[in-house]
């Protein structure tokens, strides 16, 4: 296209990701701004079910239908960001023998396949199973990693020509005779890559078409221009085990309920989740109850998991919409369903549309909507292509796979390098110098971590969610500070430091949910370690100077003043 | 066959250790029991004794001037300065030259891995060279090991303004060790001659005038004495080792020198074992059970007991989603009800779990809710003592060895 039209594209969860992508790809000209990082939002906090659509069988089917078509696609084009592990609907002697007929017919009606498995079938495949359950069905479920989808969604769309801004928030949308021509946008750091403590800048980007993509935080949006969104958040809790209990999604069989469903990741399981409407996007309270009601309530299905370690518990905020004049009670009724809302139909309000509602797991049809959306108003005929052309890091990872000890790594941090990075492992882990593992717990290695820290600059929460580093057992406290390290002498001493603490204050905020037991022992290692040994609580550097004579002058200095 | 002891001491740790020393040296038979490696495996070798006052970032220049501002329940508060200073008259005769610091009771501010400088009351002789003068300093760090950047420490250094220049550098490991080798091997792997000669080799020419250098503390599994004055002799300058870890070579190099004083001073050893119960005789504990791997726990005799399984990290203290106990004799252990109220929000904040652990009366007994002493012949040491935050006032070993010290000696006079 010549003289492309520009758009913008406000949100980077997996739906502004999964626009930008897709608009670049069909030759917009694309930006895309985020306040945070990729994933800031619901995104990152959210279950990593890739749903077979068996949830909303028999309730939603219209959803379900949608779940499996895209859990075909995205096997297909992220199969490096995706792990089959596939679901069992487990049925326990309490839970009703009419519904699991129920389910059954629902996923046959909707094409999910599936296969009834006995008592004795469903504990041999998954041993740690309550020994009174009575029988399940296996559907297709998997484990999707959000993280890496976005940044490799992202990566894509920057491939083909779109701007990436993240730490850029939408402080204003610019309104002239009705029509939205763009944004006022604040940047935390200046635009580009994150550095700590450079100073902020604003920036107006004006674009033909704006699109709103921010969730949860979409009303917030809406308010800026003048209009109504009625997305109603919804928060759910989830909690993060220390081993993968569990190898397969392992559902409740029953309808609908808070805590009925663990899902494996890497190497911990995800117990989820609760589902209560709330006002805030952010700031909403993380309560113990639902800490307790996960553990409680899913020990039934799994006994050991009231005697496991926990390791940090998360929050998200469903970005639920109704059509105005529902008024649905529960929240748990509100449909999963997503909606396209173009203001100048509706508000009379040109040039910007709202995308709300949704799940994960749709997200590329989500995109696909409303890039077709955007292309009507342009008149262009390009081809929606994101169903068939692989992700970055997707492609040819089958056959990486074979070669995953060529980086010498030894092999189990090979296998794990090599199936987050997919086919770009080969560029990343080539390198000159020594290549230790900075986190033991995930095994990652130097050349992962500092192939991130080219993609987010000082941004060390970047750089974890793009290689998972500090996310195991020990929660940074033995890779914080090697993950910094990695950021000299790019970056000055002072940045490294505010860089750190920032990393450790994320991750000490979800541990807190986790604290007793094995992680509350864990926490006190931690505390004293960077406390003590380090002395990074006290650090005199951001003290007025000290009076170094006044303390221990030395052995030598001493005696030579004594005189001897 | 029953086994009977003046003393039982639980735990192998530093106030273990030392509590078994203590009541040795005062004549009484002692038998230690200890289940795992002690925290000083994780620690940086360093004994604070105050490090920072309850309030405030201005480091404590003479830990004795300070202890009068602590909290009546703090374990320095119980055994007051005398206490300490026993504690610590004890720990320099058993480590001798291994450490330094016993000139002055001022703090040392010793240079870390990290880049600040932390007080501190005795440190390993190896770092007696960074400490208190202004010679430029050279610090080096290795390019396999990822925990110590030599230049952005010495920025950091800068940063905090010590009164000497420094410049970092980094260096390939003189030897060819798997990139993911035990940090201990690095250690044993300078011990040779020929290791250290190359990496004096390397070093030298990026010496360019510093009077000093500094390397992570591994320089040397045992013999970090030849290590250094090797490196010394070929530089022509000081070398001193900054703390870090863990692992940590100083800390496994005191844990060494502390398994030799406890076999000179016929101190029997159980270890391995973890002590799962305790037997009772009205008020007096009469045995601990053993759990030796068969099917019954194993009773251990004594007159008198005494308790030093470390804290949250030494497993002393545990906890569930319902509390925080003290496994062994269920002492206990005062904690908000709500486990919300266990933190703070802030990582760095004055969060209640660090000073989870027992309470006790002014002869280290174990006291109850009611003030009430649990157990006439059981006494507290260490870390499993509570009302201290040792990460924040940097009191962790001073609190070992004072009330470990004293525990020992109280129990053996008891018998
Ligand atoms: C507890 C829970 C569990 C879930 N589990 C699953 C699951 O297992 N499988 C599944 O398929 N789906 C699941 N979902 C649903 C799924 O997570 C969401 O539907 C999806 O992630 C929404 O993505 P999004 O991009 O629309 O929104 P978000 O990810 O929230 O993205 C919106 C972005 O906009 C940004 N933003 C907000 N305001 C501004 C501004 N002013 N300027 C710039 N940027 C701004 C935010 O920072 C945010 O990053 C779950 C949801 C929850 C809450
Ligand atoms: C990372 C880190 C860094 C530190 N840095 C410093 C520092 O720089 N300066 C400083 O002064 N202090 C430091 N400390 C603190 C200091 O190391 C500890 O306070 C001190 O070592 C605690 O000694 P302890 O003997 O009380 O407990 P521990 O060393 O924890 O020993 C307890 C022992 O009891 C055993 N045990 C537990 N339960 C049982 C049972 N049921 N049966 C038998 N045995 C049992 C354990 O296995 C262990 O061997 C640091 C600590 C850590 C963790």
């Amino acid at each position: 296209m010549v003289n492309a039209p520009t758009v913008l594209v406000i949100g980077g969860g997996s739906t502004g990701c999964g626009i930008a992508r897709d608009l670049a790809m069909r030759g917009f000209d694309i930006t895309l701004v985020e306040k945070g990082n990729l994933t800031n939002g619901t995104t990152g906090r959210m279950h990593g079910l890739l749903h077979s659509g068996g949830r909303y069988a028999v309730a939603d089917q219209a959803s379900a239908k949608e779940c499996i078509a895209e859990n075909r696609i995205l096997r297909d084009i992220a199969s490096h960001c995706v792990e089959m592990t596939g679901g069992l609907f487990v049925q326990r002697p309490e839970d009703s023998g009419e519904y699991f007929r129920n389910k059954l017919q629902g996923c046959r009606e909707c094409d999910i396949p599936t296969t009834v498995l006995s008592a004795a079938e469903t504990r041999a495949k998954e041993p740690a199973l309550a020994e009174d359950v009575e029988r399940s069905i296996a559907v297709p479920d998997g484990a999707i990693d959000p993280f890496r989808l976005c940044v490799a969604n992202a990566l894509s769309a920057q491939r083909h020509g779109a701007r990436i801004e993240t730490h850029a928030e939408v402080t204003d949308v610019l309104v002239e005779d009705d029509t939205v021509v763009g944004c006022n946008v604040r940047h935390h750091t200046g635009p580009g890559k994150r550095t700590h403590r450079a100073p902020g800048t604003t920036e107006e980007i004006r674009a033909d078409y704006v699109v709103n993509a921010t969730g949860a935080w979409a009303g917030q949006i809406g308010e800026l221009a003048g209009v109504d969104i009625e997305v109603r958040p919804s928060k759910g809790a989830m909690v993060i085990m220390n081993v993968r209990q569990v190898d397969t999604v392992i559902n409740r069989c029953r309808p609908k309920g808070d805590a009925d469903i663990i899902v494996p990741h890497e190497t911990t399981a995800i117990l989820g989740t609760t589902d209560k409407e709330v006002d805030d996007p952010e700031g909403y309270p993380e309560e113990q109850w639902e800490v307790d009601l996960m553990i409680d309530e899913l020990s039934e299905l799994i006994p050991v998991l009231r005697e496991s370690r926990s390791i940090r518990s998360f929050w998200g905020v469903r970005p639920l919409y109704e059509p105005p004049g529902t008024g649905t009670a529960d929240p748990t009724d509100i449909t999963r369903d997503f909606f396209l809302l173009d203001h100048e139909e509706r508000d009379g309000l040109a040039g910007m549309t709202s995308i709300v509602g949704g799940k994960f797991t749709t997200y590329r049809l989500m995109a696909e909507r409303i890039s077709n959306h955007v292309c009507e108003q342009f008149g262009s005929k390009a081809d929606c292509r994101t169903a068939e052309e692989p992700l970055p890091g997707s492609e040819d990872f089958e056959v990486l796979r074979d070669h995953m000890e060529a980086f010498g790594l030894r092999s189990p941090i090979g296998r794990r390098s090599t199936q987050r990075l997919g086919s770009r492992a080969e560029e990343v882990l080539t390198t000159d110098g020594p290549n230790p593992v900075l986190c033991e717990c995930e095994a990652v290695t130097r050349a992962e971590i500092q192939d991130a820290i080219d993609q987010s600059g000082t941004d060390l929460n970047a750089v974890r969610i793009r290689t998972r580093a500090s996310m195991g057992n020990c929660q940074g406290g033995l890779c914080c500070h090697r993950m910094a390290n990695e950021l000299h002498p790019e970056h000055e001493e002072p940045t490294v430091r505010t860089a750190l603490d920032e990393l450790y204050q994320e991750r000490w905020k979800g541990q807190r949910h986790a604290l007793w037991g094995e992680q509350l022992s864990q926490a006190m290692l931690n505390h004293v370690l960077h406390g003590t040994t380090m002395n990074r609580d006290h650090d005199p550097a951001r003290q007025e100077t000290l009076d170094f004579d006044a303390f221990d002058t030395g052995i030598e200095r001493t005696r030579a003043s004594d005189g001897d | 066959m029953a086994i009977s002891d003046d003393v039982i001491v639980i735990g192998g740790g530093l106030a273990g250790s030392m509590s078994a020393l203590s009541a040795a040296k005062a004549g009484a038979s002692v038998r230690l029991i200890s289940h795992k490696e002690s925290t000083l495996r994780h620690a940086s070798g360093l004994i604070d004794v105050l490090g920072y006052p309850t309030e405030g970032d201005q480091p404590v220049v003479n830990p004795f001037d300070a202890l009068d501002e602590l909290p009546d329940e703090h374990p320095y508060t119980v055994v007051g300065e005398s206490g300490i200073r026993e504690g610590l008259a004890l720990f320099d005769e058993i480590t001798g030259d291994l450490y330094a610091g016993t000139h002055t009771d001022r703090n040392a501010l010793v240079p870390t891995q990290q880049g600040t400088v932390k007080p501190t009351a005795r440190y390993p002789r190896s770092m007696a060279a960074g400490i208190g003068n202004d010679r430029e300093t050279l610090l080096v760090g290795f390019e396999s090991l990822p925990d110590f950047d030599a230049p952005l420490a010495a920025d950091h250094l800068e940063a905090v303004n010590v009164p000497f220049a420094s410049r970092g550098v980094t260096v390939p490991f003189p030897a060819d060790l798997r990139v993911d080798a035990k940090y201990t091997r690095f250690a044993t792997a300078l011990e040779r001659e020929e290791t250290t000669a190359a990496l004096a080799e390397t070093v030298e020419s990026h010496l360019d005038g510093a009077e000093r250098v500094a390397f992570p503390a591994l320089l040397g599994r045992d013999n970090d004495g030849s290590v250094r004055s090797s490196l010394e002799s070929h530089l022509g300058v000081s070398v001193f080792e900054l703390p870090g870890g863990p692992p940590s070579l100083p800390g496994l190099r005191l844990v060494d020198r502390l398994s030799e004083a406890l076999d000179a001073a016929g101190v029997h050893r159980s270890t391995g074992v973890p002590v799962v119960g305790r037997e009772t005789a009205g008020d007096r504990v009469s045995s601990v059970l053993v759990d030796r791997g068969n099917h019954t726990p194993h009773p251990y005799h004594a007159s008198e007991f005494v308790l030093a399984t470390g804290g949250l990290v030494g497993k002393g203290i545990d906890s569930d989603r319902n509390g925080v106990h003290e496994p062994i004799f269920d002492c206990h252990v005062p904690h908000p009800k709500d486990r919300y109220d266990w933190f703070c929000g802030d990582a760095f904040g004055d969060h209640p779990f660090a000073r989870f652990g027992v309470v006790s009366d002014g002869e280290l007994r174990p006291v109850d809710a009611q003030g009430t002493v649990e157990h006439e012949n059981l006494r507290a040491a260490g870390s499993v003592l509570g009302g201290a935050n040792i990460a924040a006032e940097k009191s962790g070993s001073g609190i070992s060895l004072a009330t470990g010290a004293l525990a020992g000696r109280l129990a053996a006079e008891a018998i």
